[in-house]
């Protein structure tokens, strides 16, 4: 069990993760008339996931607006909206899009406070869906979230769980700084508890998703999953593996990663994005700069997508992300190595 | 495409309109054929996705291959045209192998992307198509580029761009006018307005009501004709296309037309009538001409039938060929991410 499944005062019950994110903006709508939603067809359509839903019938068209496809446009208009008093939640149909739009977010959105010394906030929320494993190939599939870790002044976070997706998107909104949430698009469908309340699942804190003596798996967003399934084989052979869920990546919560090296003295990270240059990169950087290093009993081991953009057949689709079995196979080699 | 052109109308097609008394008998043979092609194609690569043989998504574009197949008319088999993610019409519409189409459709080492780029992505490079594109407006500034290419090169060729009402929307698209403007560059700007941008009306995504009417910023032409009328289609593209050809710059031309399936296969409709979607597939572009052929007596009945029917048997044989293809090979994963 995710150790912030708290009773949250109201009932829990099962919600997909569309489903719970639904539901926060349906709280968070609610409870400030501050907070808007726009997109492309976010409205009657309903989001391309269905992510907004009925939010458009509840809410109006002021409040849950259709744009044009303008991604560059609608990404400033939250920054405009943002430091003027406004809570935007802005939807980019596919995180892909984003690159359309990075002017706004990486110039302007994660600047201006800084900029102007301190002087405004921009409190705004992007989320994107991202990810592969539909065959929608090379330009509707990535996973770009670390190119946004890179940038000082936003938050990006990535739940993997319909009550994170709630619980983040509520802190998220709380928060007055621009956060990038990345929902991967094969979440949507998936089934968890969900409490009523609108609670709050913090950013900047990772989840034990299952402890373990042998090894860390550090996985993000799908790929966490993906390592609780293949935590759950190598236990049946006898392998110990720890399972931390990252849900945000800037700023990582580095203490609950090195207190499980500490422990186990093995690390293995598992991302969809591409591997090079990315998160597994940082945290391994991490880990060696740090009094951790002297824990570890084997080199730290890397999964990540496969150096090349997303293809379409679906047999190189897979074969070009980790894989459940490809998570088994990395840990048992990490476990025989001394 | 290979197309002959009246020298003078011949007697009788004096009482037809100047747009159709244009095309000779071949030229509208052909025209139909592909008409076809696309509207088979289509309906089979429905066909495939229900039965699962395709994996991702796709865009159908039913009702508009007027716009695709009058556009490329005019154009020699060495001239350039940029796509969308709804591409397939366009593809047929410059010469491609349905074939080699659906066996990218499925994931097929022998498709035009060897099953690396799928539905959206097909390019047929050595048959003048630049590909689709899986982001709205992105061929725009290619077009400028190919554009500026063709003028340093001093070939002769002629880049046609098609690109969608709601593109138009995107920064990219006045960038691209802009630049293939004061370059004076041999490009044909062709927006299909098939009325909505997913399920954004034009009316309202744009303060304007025809895509068109943009042009005047440019200072370049700018038309907007009815897109399901295929011989005006032509002769509005021969115009566009000579005149980039000539030097003389860019054109915009806006074809109205409707996409009569959804958006892609998520679309449940919830932003138009049924009665819309009716009143639309009554004005279909193939039947629509070939009435006024029959009208006019350039065909009878029968060849327009076997026209139809020799189409169709060419899109059976290419789903057979797409599915007795091989997969590609994962060993091969990796390959053509940079060129040696
Ligand atoms: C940059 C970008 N934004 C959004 C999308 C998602 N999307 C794909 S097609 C489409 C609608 C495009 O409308 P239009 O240009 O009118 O072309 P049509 O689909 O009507 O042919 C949208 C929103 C995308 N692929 N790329
Ligand atoms: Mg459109």
């Amino acid at each position: 069990m995710p150790t912030d499944i708290q009773p949250a005062g109201g009932e829990v019950r099962e919600l997909s993760y569309a489903e719970a994110i639904r539901e926060a903006l349906g709280q968070a709508m609610e409870a400030d008339e501050r907070v808007f939603l726009f997109g492309e067809d976010v409205g009657v359509y309903g989001g391309a996931f269905g992510v907004s839903g009925d939010l458009v019938h509840r809410f109006g068209t002021e409040r849950v607006i259709d744009t044009p496809i303008s991604e560059l446009g609608i990404a400033g208009v939250a920054v405009g909206a943002a430091i003027t008093g406004m809570r935007p939640v802005l939807e980019i149909q596919f995180s892909d899009f984003v690159t359309l739009a990075m002017e706004q977010i990486v110039n302007q959105a994660a600047k201006i406070r800084f900029m102007f010394g301190g002087k405004a906030t921009v409190p705004m929320v992007v989320r994107l869906p991202g990810g592969s494993g539909t065959g929608a190939a090379a330009q509707h599939s990535q996973s770009l979230e670390a190119w946004f870790a890179h940038v000082p002044g936003l938050k990006v976070i990535q739940p993997s769980t319909p009550h994170d997706a709630k619980g983040m998107l509520l802190s998220a909104l709380d928060d007055p700084n621009p956060v990038l949430i990345f929902e991967h698009k094969l979440l949507y469908k998936m089934k968890g508890l969900v409490p009523t309340d609108a609670y709050r699942v913090p950013i900047g804190k990772a989840a034990v998703r299952r402890e373990g003596s042998d090894l860390t798996i550090v996985g993000t967003s799908l790929m966490s999953l993906k390592a609780e399934a293949a935590a759950a084989r190598l236990a049946e052979e006898g392998i110990a593996a720890e399972v931390i869920d990252l849900r945000t990546i800037r700023p990582i919560d580095f203490d609950t990663v090195a207190a499980s090296v500490r422990k186990t003295g093995r690390l293995l990270i598992v991302y969809e994005g591409v591997k090079t240059m990315g998160i597994g990169a940082e945290i391994s950087a991490m880990i060696a700069e740090s009094d951790v290093f002297d824990f570890l009993d084997a080199p730290i081991l890397r999964l990540g997508g496969a150096d090349m953009p997303l293809p379409y057949n679906p047999q190189l689709e897979k074969a070009a992300v980790p894989q459940e079995d490809d998570i088994v196979a990395a840990a048992r080699r990490l476990k025989r190595e001394e | 495409m290979a197309t002959t052109e009246a020298k003078a109308a011949p007697r009788e097609r004096a009482n037809q309109r100047p747009e159709l008394a244009a095309l000779d008998d071949a030229t509208l043979r052909e025209a139909l054929r592909r008409m076809h092609l696309i509207r088979k194609f289509e309906e089979e690569a429905e066909n495939s996705y229900m039965r699962g043989l395709i994996h991702g998504t796709m865009h159908l574009s039913i009702g508009q291959e007027a716009s695709a197949v009058g556009t490329c008319l005019p154009l020699q088999p060495d001239d350039y045209i940029l796509s969308t993610h709804r591409g397939h019409g366009h593809c047929i519409a410059k010469g491609a192998e349905p074939g080699m189409m659906f066996a990218e459709f499925f994931g097929k080492e022998t498709g035009y992307c060897r099953g690396r780029g799928g539905s959206m992505h097909i390019a047929d490079v050595e048959g003048g198509n630049l590909g689709a594109n899986g982001i709205v407006g992105g061929g725009l500034p290619i077009a400028a580029g190919v554009g500026l290419s063709i003028k340093m090169q001093k070939n002769n060729r002629v880049c046609v761009v098609f690109f969608g009402d709601g593109a138009s929307n995107e920064g990219a698209f006045h960038e691209a006018l802009n630049m293939a403007a004061i370059w004076k560059l041999p490009v044909v700007f062709v927006c299909e307005n098939n009325q909505y941008g997913m399920s954004m009306a034009i009316e309202r995504a744009s303060a304007v009501p025809n895509v068109a009417d943009r042009a005047v910023a440019y200072a370049m032409p700018g038309v907007t004709i009815d897109g399901n009328d295929l011989p005006l289609v032509a002769a509005t593209a021969r115009e566009a296309v000579d005149r980039a050809r000539r030097g003389e710059g860019p054109s915009l031309i806006e074809c109205k037309t409707y996409r009569i399936r959804g958006h892609s296969k998520s679309d449940r409709n919830l932003y138009r009538t049924k009665e819309e979607i009716e009143l639309w597939r009554s004005r279909c572009p193939i039947r629509r001409l070939e009435d006024e052929l029959v009208g006019h007596d350039r065909f009878d009945r029968g060849t327009l039938e076997a026209i139809e029917a020799a189409a169709n048997t060419e899109i059976a044989e290419a789903i057979e060929f797409a599915k007795a293809s091989p997969d590609p090979d994962i060993s091969e994963l990796t390959r053509d991410v940079y060129a040696n």
